[in-house]
């Protein structure tokens, strides 16, 4: 299944440096926007931090901390203010193209053409990425079936579709080109508990099966400490922790992953996110 | 050779989408037509009226050529009109339906998706333009005995190339304005039609429209198609009338991709590919 990807890395990245073995590193990144009246907002604050390749690593943050900034710069959507990004070596903004080829990004909001079925527009992305349409539509059958989504709803428009299974389809949509680093914003935001839970299985099957890195942004305490092996936590723009669950427990000496987000910035998550909530667009 | 067939291949999925957005949105489209169709033949029924609201005698010759002048127009325009607002809509369509993060992180060169969409909104343009042609027949008589479709077509093609450059130019102010930027781009198309002669000669315009005139592609290519298709010009002596707008497509395309690539760019920094407000 990543025939080509593996091809692919290791023309890409140096051979036999440790480039080859980290799959992100961001290094300085600041991005600030302009916001209404001339007040600029900055989104994300002198960020680094380095995932490795095979790992999960989740951003940890309240609504408005900056995280969707990060994922859309390490994704060659918003250029970075200042600050270095490099995907298995790939430079994001002089390797741009060959960087694309290697990543893929799911967001919160389901992006499809809505009176598309989910196969027309799984076949659409995949010719994107060079995948011919048979092989999407095999691989894609497989995938789904997996999460749960029957075959006979592949073909209805897509805005038919609970907001759980658009998830899943975009999920799959990402796999299929089998990206080398996976960038999942907020995966399972919105979703009943069912779904997210068969999400979250998912994510942690691919890592164990196909050698995938994700970065995983979440606000959700449990899920980033069930999917991840190292959480950053972020507030305001800043990373201002990074570790293992257990390391962020044991560094603060809290009972659970809750307490030691409130003794890191001083709120607990869910006041924050409320707090926020008249900031977000 | 590889590459070109891989960047073929890329281009294709936009086609493709195309066809499948036109067929999911079918009704929408049918819409389309039937608009597309009355307005087509209510300014036929101008031509065909002329006598009538001068109060002058007119032979059959005389109205039947004025019937097909004003058709020439209408139906051209509507070929042209749907190019440039395909493209020219291409990013505000994605924003609304929420794709435009998507189709822009892909690895997919910029010239070869506009080609791809080129191509893809040339069939569709085809496809109404001909549903339109086929019904105003059936209801009015149109006399195309002289008709030369060769050099017709050879002029349509030539818009058809200066309309892409002036379309992916436009798509760039949704890319700068968020929330004008579309309606900027319908102001060039409206402007665009009253200077370019589509329903009548530029002579009967003001200076200053007349001057605007020379600079848009459908001025020559609607009066070429008319020769074409009322007097059988053939290619060679409407080459006057195809140059300017060969150059006009020439400079556009390149000129629209270059700006199309900075407003991106600019977009990618300031965080508005994506907003909408
Ligand atoms: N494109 C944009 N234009 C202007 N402001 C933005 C844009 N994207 C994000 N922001 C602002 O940047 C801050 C961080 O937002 P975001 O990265 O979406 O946070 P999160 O994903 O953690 O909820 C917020 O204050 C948000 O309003
Ligand atoms: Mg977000």
């Amino acid at each position: 299944m990543i025939a080509i990807e593996e091809a692919g890395a290791e023309r890409r990245t140096a051979p036999g440096t440790a480039v080859g073995r980290i799959a992100l590193s961001a290094r300085g990144v600041r991005k600030s926007f302009s916001g209404r009246a001339g007040k600029s907002v900055h989104a994300v604050d002198d960020v680094s931090l380095e995932v490795r390749r095979g790992e999960i690593y989740g951003l940890l943050g309240a609504n408005g901390s900056g995280k969707s900034t990060l994922i859309r710069v390490f994704s060659t959507l918003l250029e970075a203010d200042a600050g270095d990004v490099r995907v298995f070596g790939l430079d994001v903004r002089a390797d741009e193209r060959a960087v694309q080829r290697l990543i893929n990004r799911v967001s919160v909001e389901a992006s499809f053409f809505k009176k598309l079925s989910a196969m027309e527009n799984l076949v659409y992305a995949g010719r994107l990425y060079g995948v011919a349409a048979a092989e999407v539509r095999d691989r894609a059958r497989g995938i789904l079936k997996r999460l749960g989504v029957a075959e006979d709803r592949l073909h209805e428009p897509l805005e038919k579709l609970s907001r759980g299974m658009q998830q899943k389809v975009a999920i799959a949509r990402a796999f299929l080109t089998s990206p080398m680093l996976l960038l999942l914003d907020e995966p399972t935001t919105g979703l009943d508990i069912r779904s997210k839970r068969e999400v979250q299985t998912f994510v942690r099957d691919l890592r164990e099966q196909h050698d995938a890195t994700i970065v995983l942004t979440t606000h959700d305490l449990d899920e980033a400490e069930r999917l991840s092996d190292r959480i950053g936590v972020i507030h305001s723009g800043r990373l201002v922790a990074e570790g293992s669950a257990e390391e962020l427990k044991e560094r603060h000496g809290a009972r659970d992953l809750e307490e030691a987000f409130m003794s890191l910035t001083g709120r607990r998550l869910e006041e924050a996110d409320k707090g926020d909530d008249e900031a977000r667009p | 050779m590889i590459e070109l067939r891989a960047q073929g291949g890329l281009a294709y999925a936009f086609v493709e989408r195309q066809v499948a957005l036109m067929r999911r949105y079918w009704l929408w489209e049918l819409v389309w037509v039937i608009y597309s169709i009355t307005t087509s033949l209510s300014v036929a029924y101008i031509g065909l009226a002329q006598p009538i609201i001068t109060g002058t005698e007119t032979d059959a010759a005389t109205t039947s050529r004025f019937v097909l002048y004003l058709l020439v127009g209408t139906i051209a325009w509507r070929f042209l009109g749907i190019v440039f607002e395909d493209i020219a809509e291409l990013i505000a369509w994605e924003r609304w339906e929420g794709t435009i993060e998507h189709t822009f992180m892909a690895p997919v060169p910029r010239i070869t998706q506009l080609l791809g969409m080129a191509v893809g909104t040339i069939v569709r343009a085809s496809v109404i333009s001909v549903a339109v042609l086929f019904a105003v027949m059936l209801f009015i008589p149109v006399d195309l005995s002289k008709a030369n479709a060769v050099s017709a077509f050879a002029l349509l093609g030539v818009g058809t190339l200066a309309f892409i450059g002036l379309g992916i130019a436009s798509a760039c102010f949704p890319l700068m304005w968020t929330e004008k930027g579309l309606q900027m781009a319908y102001i060039v198309q409206a402007v665009v039609l009253l200077v370019s002669g589509v329903y009548y000669p530029t002579t009967v315009l003001p200076g200053a429209l007349q001057a605007i005139s020379v600079i848009s592609p459908a001025t020559y290519v609607i009066e070429g198609m008319r020769r074409a298709l009322i007097d059988g010009a053939d290619i060679g002596s409407l080459w006057p009338l195809a140059w300017p707008a060969l150059l006009i497509g020439l400079v556009s395309i390149p000129l629209g991709l270059r700006l199309f690539l900075a407003a991106e760019h600019h977009a990618k920094r300031t965080g508005r590919l994506k907003r909408s407000g």
